[in-house]
């Protein structure tokens, strides 16, 4: 009877995730839903995602109440067809719980790599090397004043069957806070090295923001390295740039004028979590990390405009290209992904923002697996 | 130098119970039973002993975070100071101060210290009090080596020359204050600190219980007669480290061993007065024997006493309030 | 970034300070200890409680000063010294010490830059280890802060964890003024993830450990930290509280205090140190004047009575403030109810 019964678990959606908190369930005890319909929202100290049903049948048990902090893998509920009785559930459940406490936890720890430092001549890089198969590799570029952990809801649904590396590019998170001129090109070269440091000749390019255009560069400068590119609301393709933004985001050195800043990212902007914007005021005061986002800034959007125009590089790469964008975009605008060539798919991702990859991770998720394919 | 049967007997039983009960600690500590720092006196018994042999209940001492010893020597029971450093209801200052606060004024034991350099001026205090009530008291200072660095023990030095105060500085110098030694942190000597305020000094070897009850009883006899202070300096060596917990690896392998061996007060008084006939060693096994009951009992008795209670946490502020 | 303790995240800003800026020196009672020992080996403390290790070591006999146990002169000498040059970071082992060398720093260091006519710098860092909870007594465990935020001319500093300990020191020491800084000495083996870099944490800007709607709790020191134990808890009950770590009681962010007793409208106030004129009196004073038509319920003051730290185990416990403590003043504020009919 047992394989009639889906255990629904505390799901990992980033590499860092130990534990979720049950923000809500979106469908009461007792309903059917559908494989991939959306149950419950899970808060996570970086963020709120909502957590779509591995499977269809009856939520015949919520276990986790709403408020509820629970280890990765823990259980939050049961799915069911009506025909499986009570007695077999609740034997279903006690067995599990016993597994878990005894063993679950501690293998929930074992899969949870640590991101590794990488050193290329005088820079040293922070990166998260995750998955492994024949497939040819993804590298993850994020933008001007990310991170790695910008792919925390991406990479691991990414992995299967092929290695991904994120990495922090210099200057932010925990790489070196030297930035040389700031420049696209630059970064994309020191991205170059690190593919060779890591072995990796070719490799799908999924980039964000700035981080598109470093992409592009890369694609110009290495295009034997680049499988192809899925461009998330890439910089490079047009003039316009929010720059409250960007000073905002160099200038705020407290929560509460960080704040409004980080709105810009995101259409729905609870998603700001207090956490998230604790790490960037925590990355900010480290030495020299604001010096970094200047440099940056005045290199890539000196008087407020985009310096480079990288359309005709997109134009003329030979490779598989994409652009994903959200609708609702405040800092970069979704319009720079009209008047592309044909052969570039363009998705535009309603109720977004500059971040769809958080936001509507799902989607984006499936773009990309669609794409890469 | 004759010294009474009593006052040898008293004195070796002193030294012993000094001995006894820090070692006793010692063990004590490494259970973990025992909360809070404690600093040992062991090997410099003879020190306190030698000195307090001369004072009476009307003369003051103030003391040190090392101040065990300078209690036993002044007369303050063991079992109160068991149950004090076990944080017991019936410890001497009924557990609110611990071993670094131990005092009985009543005995004219003014307090251990935990502020270094604390004790001086306070003996030019208490000096003062028998001078002006002329109670024919004396006041003495124990300080560390150490301590003779603060200026409160400096200043307290010059002020007792200008009051003529009936004090005694007695510095006790173990060679570190802490885990440094005195070779690095006291510029010039304690002889010539005093012949710099024009104090009378005398020094003499604190392992040796003789020297030192000769060298205070001149000192303090010169104070009591109203001539003034004088500063006494006592050479002397710490057996454990500076508190319970310190592993002393600033000190050379076999200093200590050297110093149990060779310069331990209690082997040479036993020594000493065996040879000289002054005194039966079975006199002595016997003081041996009552003293290892006595620890064993305070310990007992301060492990079993009641704590503190939760009144007790606001009692004594003040006098009034 | 990886765990460190606060011991570590401290010895660690000390260090990075020290290989920035040549100016930066130690001075202290056996910050390296072993001086004038026999066994030729130095930096054999590294403090009492080993917070300087290897540092002596490291930096040498020209950066790395041990000191006689002179307090008057040694700290007056780090008062000069930051006068003229250097960038002193004292330590005054523990903070009742200040008894001994009060002048060099109160009427000496936090005067010079007024007195002055604004033009002398003391760039000095005082450190010193406060608080109870050590079995220490009532002359190793007071929580002086106070007494020093009562000075004008002087910075406070109290670290609530080791993350805060590294960048406020750093701040501390690349800070133009006389600045106290108050390490707790329970903590020091506290941990928590630190970043290997150095950064500085802005005086003057309260920390919100927690964000809530009922009730706002500022609390000092390690007491942040059993403010959100009790915060926790309460949650679970459906209170849900903010917790303001000031971080610096001199300069002191009052506007955050008040805007988050704006918002909540009731206010605990947790100070370990002794309630008279304390912390507690002050944020307690400020709130009443500038945001007293937001309060719903009086002010509430979690602290220790008014006696000297005790000894013994168990009134220690009953003298320092905990999470339940904390958490019956929050109950009690809850439960308030304005009695007397509104005029
Ligand atoms: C004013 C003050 N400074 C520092 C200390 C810390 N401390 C306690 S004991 C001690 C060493 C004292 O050395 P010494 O006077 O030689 O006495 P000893 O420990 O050798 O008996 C120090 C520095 C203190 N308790 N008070
Ligand atoms: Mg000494």
């Amino acid at each position: 009877m047992t394989d009639l019964i889906t255990p629904i678990t505390m799901p990992k959606f980033g590499l860092a995730m130990t534990e979720g908190k049950i923000a809500g369930w979106n469908i009461p005890s007792g309903t059917h839903v559908d494989a991939g319909q959306e149950i419950a929202d899970i808060e996570t100290t970086k963020i709120t995602n909502g957590y779509e049903s591995p499977a269809s049948g009856t939520l015949r048990r919520q276990i986790a109440t709403e408020g509820e902090t629970l280890p990765v893998g823990a259980l939050l509920g049961v799915l069911a067809e009506p025909a499986v009785s009570d007695a077999d559930i609740d034997a279903f459940i006690a067995r599990f719980q016993a597994d878990f406490s005894s063993g679950g936890a501690a293998t929930t720890q074992t899969d949870q790599a640590e991101p590794t430092l990488v050193s290329l001549g005088e820079l040293t890089l922070r990166v998260q090397d995750a998955g492994q198969g024949t497939g040819t590799p993804i590298v993850f570029i994020h933008g001007f004043g990310g991170d790695l952990s910008n792919w925390m809801l991406n990479q691991n649904t990414l992995s299967t069957g092929r290695r991904t590396v994120a990495f922090d590019l210099p200057g932010h998170g925990g790489s070196s806070k030297n930035v040389g001129d700031g420049k696209p090109a630059t970064f994309a070269a020191t991205a170059a090295a690190l593919l060779d440091k890591l072995d990796i000749s070719r490799a799908h390019v999924v980039a964000h923001s700035l981080g598109g255009a470093i992409a592009l560069e890369l694609a110009k400068t290495f295009p034997q390295k680049v499988a192809s590119l899925s461009l998330i609301a890439p910089a490079g393709l047009g003039q316009g740039i929010n720059m409250d933004f960007i000073e905002g985001f160099i200038s705020a050195d407290r929560r509460k004028t960080l704040e409004p800043v980080l709105d810009y990212l995101v259409h729905d902007k609870t998603l700001i979590s207090r956490k998230m914007i604790e790490d960037i005021i925590r990355f900010k005061r480290l030495d020299g990390a604001v010096k970094g986002l200047q440099t940056i800034a005045q290199s890539c959007f000196p008087n407020g405009r985009q310096a480079d125009d990288l359309r005709p590089v997109l134009a003329s790469f030979a490779g598989p290209a994409q652009v994903i964008w959200g609708a609702d975009d405040e800092i970069l605008s979704p319009d720079d992904a009209k008047g592309l060539p044909e052969t570039i798919k363009v998705l535009i991702l309603p109720a977004a923002g500059h971040m769809p990859q958080l936001e509507k991770a799902a989607d984006v998720n499936a773009a990309l697996t669609k794409f890469i394919d | 130098m004759q010294i009474a049967h009593d006052i040898l007997l008293r004195s070796y039983r002193s030294m012993r119970t000094i001995r006894d009960f820090e070692e006793r600690l010692h063990v004590e500590f490494a259970t973990g039973d025992i909360p809070g720092f404690v600093h040992l006196y062991c090997g410099e018994e003879a020190s306190g002993v030698g000195v307090c042999a001369h004072l009476t209940d009307t003369d003051t001492i103030a003391s040190t975070h090392r101040g065990h010893g300078h209690c036993i020597a002044k007369g303050v029971g063991v079992d109160g100071m068991m149950a004090e450093i076990y944080g017991r209801k019936t410890g001497v200052c009924h557990g609110k101060g611990g071993s670094m606060h131990i005092a009985d004024l009543s005995l004219g034991m003014l307090g251990a210290n935990g502020i270094v350099g604390g004790g001086p001026p306070l003996i030019c205090g208490a000096a003062l009090s028998h001078k002006v009530l002329k109670d024919g008291g004396v006041a003495v200072a124990f300080y560390g080596d150490g301590a003779s660095n603060e200026g409160t023990t400096l200043e307290s030095l010059n002020l007792a020359m200008v009051w003529k105060l009936p004090a005694v500085f007695v510095c006790e110098d173990n060679g570190y204050g802490e885990a440094t030694g005195a070779a690095y942190a006291c510029a010039g000597t304690q002889k010539a600190r005093a012949a710099g305020f024009g104090m009378p000094y005398l020094e003499c070897d604190g392992t040796d219980f003789f020297a030192v009850y000769e060298a205070a009883g001149q000192a303090i006899a010169h104070a009591r007669a109203g001539n003034g202070p004088v500063m006494l300096h006592v050479h002397l060596a710490r057996w454990y480290g500076h508190f319970e917990g310190d592993a002393m690896t600033y000190r050379a392998n076999g200093e200590v061993a050297e110093q149990r061996a060779r310069h331990d007060c209690l082997k040479n008084f036993r020594q000493s007065v065996t040879e000289t006939s002054l005194l039966e060693p079975t006199a002595l096994d016997d003081i041996d024997a009552s003293v290892k009951d006595e620890i064993e009992a305070a310990v007992k008795a301060a492990k079993n006493a009641p704590l503190p209670e939760p009144a007790d946490l606001e009692a004594d502020v003040y006098v009034s309030y | 970034m990886s765990k460190k303790s606060f011991r570590q995240a401290i010895n660690e800003a000390l260090r990075q300070e020290m290989l920035r800026d040549p100016r930066v020196v130690l001075i202290g009672e056996d910050i390296a200890g072993g001086q004038g020992g026999t066994s030729g080996v130095v930096d054999a403390w590294g403090g009492v409680l080993g917070v300087t290790k290897g540092l002596y070591t490291e930096f040498g006999p020209d950066r790395v000063f041990d000191t006689p146990i002179s307090e008057a002169s040694y700290i007056g000498a780090a008062v000069g010294a930051a006068a003229t040059g250097l960038r002193p970071v004292a330590e005054l082992m523990f903070v009742d010490f200040v008894g001994c060398c009060l002048d060099q720093i109160m009427n000496q260091a936090a005067k010079f830059r007024y007195m002055f006519g604004g033009k002398a710098r003391t760039p000095l860092v005082i450190r010193a280890m406060y608080g109870a909870g050590f079995n220490a007594a009532a002359q190793h465990s007071q929580a002086l802060y106070p007494l020093f935020t009562h000075i004008p001319g002087l910075k406070v500093v109290i670290p609530s964890s080791p993350y805060e300990a590294k960048g406020l020191l750093i701040e501390a020491i690349r800070d133009d003024d006389p600045v106290i800084f108050l390490e707790n000495k329970v903590m020091y083996d506290d941990e928590e993830e630190v970043p290997d870099e150095p950064y500085a944490i802005p005086f003057g800007e309260a920390n919100l450990t927690r964000e809530g709607d009922d009730v706002t709790i500022v609390a000092f020191g390690r007491m942040v930290n059993f403010a959100n134990e009790a915060a926790d808890r309460l949650e679970k009950d459906g209170i849900s509280c903010t917790v303001v770590d000031p971080r610096t009681t001199s300069p002191l962010d009052s506007a955050t205090i008040l805007e988050c007793v704006e918002d909540t409208g009731r206010l605990v106030i947790v100070d370990e140190s002794s309630p008279r004129c304390n912390m507690a009196t002050d944020v307690a004073a400020l709130v009443a004047e500038d945001a007293f038509d937001a309060l719903k319920a009086p002010i509430r003051r979690v602290g220790p009575p008014h006696t000297p730290v005790p000894f013994a185990t168990v009134l220690e416990k009953l003298y320092l403030p905990d999470a339940a403590r904390i958490e019956s003043a929050v109950r009690s504020v809850m439960a308030y109810k304005k009695t007397k009919q509104e005029a």
